[in-house]
């Protein structure tokens, strides 16, 4: 049941198009401070599960509560600026400077100019990126490493209580990704922040999830620690392991 | 007369001509940008309607002007006076391009920009006025041009409906056999479509400048 140790929690949820159902049956709570994967294959829903978290899709049945209250009954401009929101591409507003783009949810929310300023140094700094040297460029000017570090700088800066990512290192090159994901480490120890993450990687579920949720075909198949799913006998998980210990036994051959 | 001598001694009135002339595309560019704009942005939203407006004024570019000038005649109020007349049909042919490339603007933004910024929690207005038309307003401004640049030509024929402007001169040209006559209508209408399509070019670069 919820209570003040969830914060979000899916009560039998369905999504619906037409007649084709995208999401059925989810039952799901996401514990405050915890970093939750979505692991699936492309079509699983786990993107879908998301949205429903900030109603960027409204659910077809069911309840999504977020701090313990349904979303259906948040307003859902207020939903949004209180969850931070980072995706793929990071979707920076390119006639924007790093600095304009970072202070958009606390200017929405009408911060004191001065709080904003202070507050996007603080966040670029968290993301390693030195306030002097990007603070005045435009997103054309950055790597996409750097890029997604603004996305996340910019998704950090209200300071809300749960951050929804979305393939955030999907579109990136190997070694920018490992560099971001063990940051994204470091930085979950610094910040209390509740993390849903969608991915389809299952070496970066492994690596940043607290607990992985597995979606199959529109539906829960199992929420596992890190160490439960490499052990799990399960079949649907057995394709996962196989793809990672072979994803290690390349890196094992190379060193 | 040779040409040069002909504008000196009809300085007066290519001075009234292309006032006119001005005054005609003027007021009917700001009509279309009026009107065109906002149904640009309302196509967006509803894209189910998009090959009924676009459609629509496409058929409208394919009716030629001077026949549009003349189907006009018979509605009321409009038809009463020939300026008035002359503007309808100037801002109905002006606002295929000024429609299509808000719409084509607008749909430009990408994805992800837009995912972010109503995930983030803009409200619709502010996806419109932050994120939509700042990033569509070049393609909107490079619309305005192309729609500025017809109608300064198109307005030549207002003449022929006594609509005025440097169409007389042309008209005028046509029936005496006079090139200079016709070079006098003719050549202060070039300038103006060329010095529109510059200041606006102008306002497009530097709309690209700020941002970025």
């Amino acid at each position: 049941m919820t209570d003040s140790t969830t914060a979000i929690e899916f009560v039998n949820v369905a999504y619906r198009i037409g007649k084709r159902a995208l999401i059925s049956d989810l039952n799901l709570s996401i514990r405050r401070g915890e970093t939750l994967m979505l692991l699936g294959r492309s079509g699983s829903g786990k993107t879908t599960t998301l949205r429903l978290i900030n109603r960027l899709l409204d659910q077809s049945q069911g309840q999504v509560m977020v701090d313990g209250r349904s979303t259906a009954e948040w307003d859902v401009i207020q939903l949004r600026r209180h969850i931070g929101y980072a995706i793929q591409e990071a979707g920076l507003f390119p006639h924007y400077t790093v600095q304009k783009n970072v202070a958009l949810v606390p200017r929405l929310e009408r911060w004191d100019p001065a709080r904003v300023a202070m507050r996007v140094k603080e966040v670029l700094q968290l993301v390693g990126l030195p306030y002097d040297q990007f603070a005045g460029r435009y997103p054309d000017q950055l790597s996409g490493g750097q890029r997604q570090r603004v996305g996340l700088a910019r998704a950090l800066a209200a300071d809300p209580q749960i951050l929804l990512m979305d393939e955030p290192f999907g579109a990136l090159d190997p070694i920018t990704r490992a560099e971001l994901q063990h940051e994204f480490v470091e930085l979950r120890k610094q910040l209390s922040k509740t993390v849903v993450f969608v991915t389809h990687d299952v070496a970066e579920a492994l690596l940043l999830g607290d607990r992985i949720a597995l979606m199959d075909s529109g539906a829960l198949k199992g929420v596992f620690a890190p160490a439960e799913f490499l052990l799990s006998t399960d079949t649907l998980v057995q394709p996962y392991i196989a793809a990672f210990r072979a994803g290690q036994q390349i890196l094992d051959s190379g060193a | 007369m040779s040409l040069p001598d002909f504008f000196v001694a009809h300085k007066r009135e290519v001075l009234t001509l292309t006032g006119e002339h001005l005054w005609l595309v003027g007021i009917s560019m700001l009509l279309a940008v009026v009107i065109g704009v906002p149904l640009g942005i309302l196509l967006s939203r509803r894209p189910a309607w998009k090959s009924l407006v676009l459609g629509g004024s496409n058929i409208m570019q394919t009716i030629p002007s001077l026949a549009l000038f003349g189907l006009l005649l018979p509605v009321p109020w409009i038809g009463a006076r020939a300026d008035r007349l002359a503007i309808l049909a100037l801002t109905m042919y002006a606002l295929l391009p000024v429609i299509r490339n808000t719409y084509v603007g607008i749909a430009g933004v990408e994805a992800p920009v837009r995912d972010a910024a109503i995930g983030m929690g803009l409200t619709p207005r502010q996806l419109l006025w932050q994120v939509e038309l700042p990033l569509a307003s070049n393609v909107i401004v490079a619309g305005i041009r192309t729609a500025t640049v017809i109608t300064v030509g198109v307005a030549t024929i207002a003449a022929a409906i006594g609509a005025g402007g440097l169409g007389e001169f042309i008209f005028r040209g046509l029936a005496m056999v006079d090139n200079n006559v016709i070079l006098a209508g003719a050549i202060p209408a070039a300038l103006m479509a060329l010095s529109a399509d510059l200041v606006l070019a102008l306002i497009q670069r530097t709309l690209v400048r700020t941002h970025h």
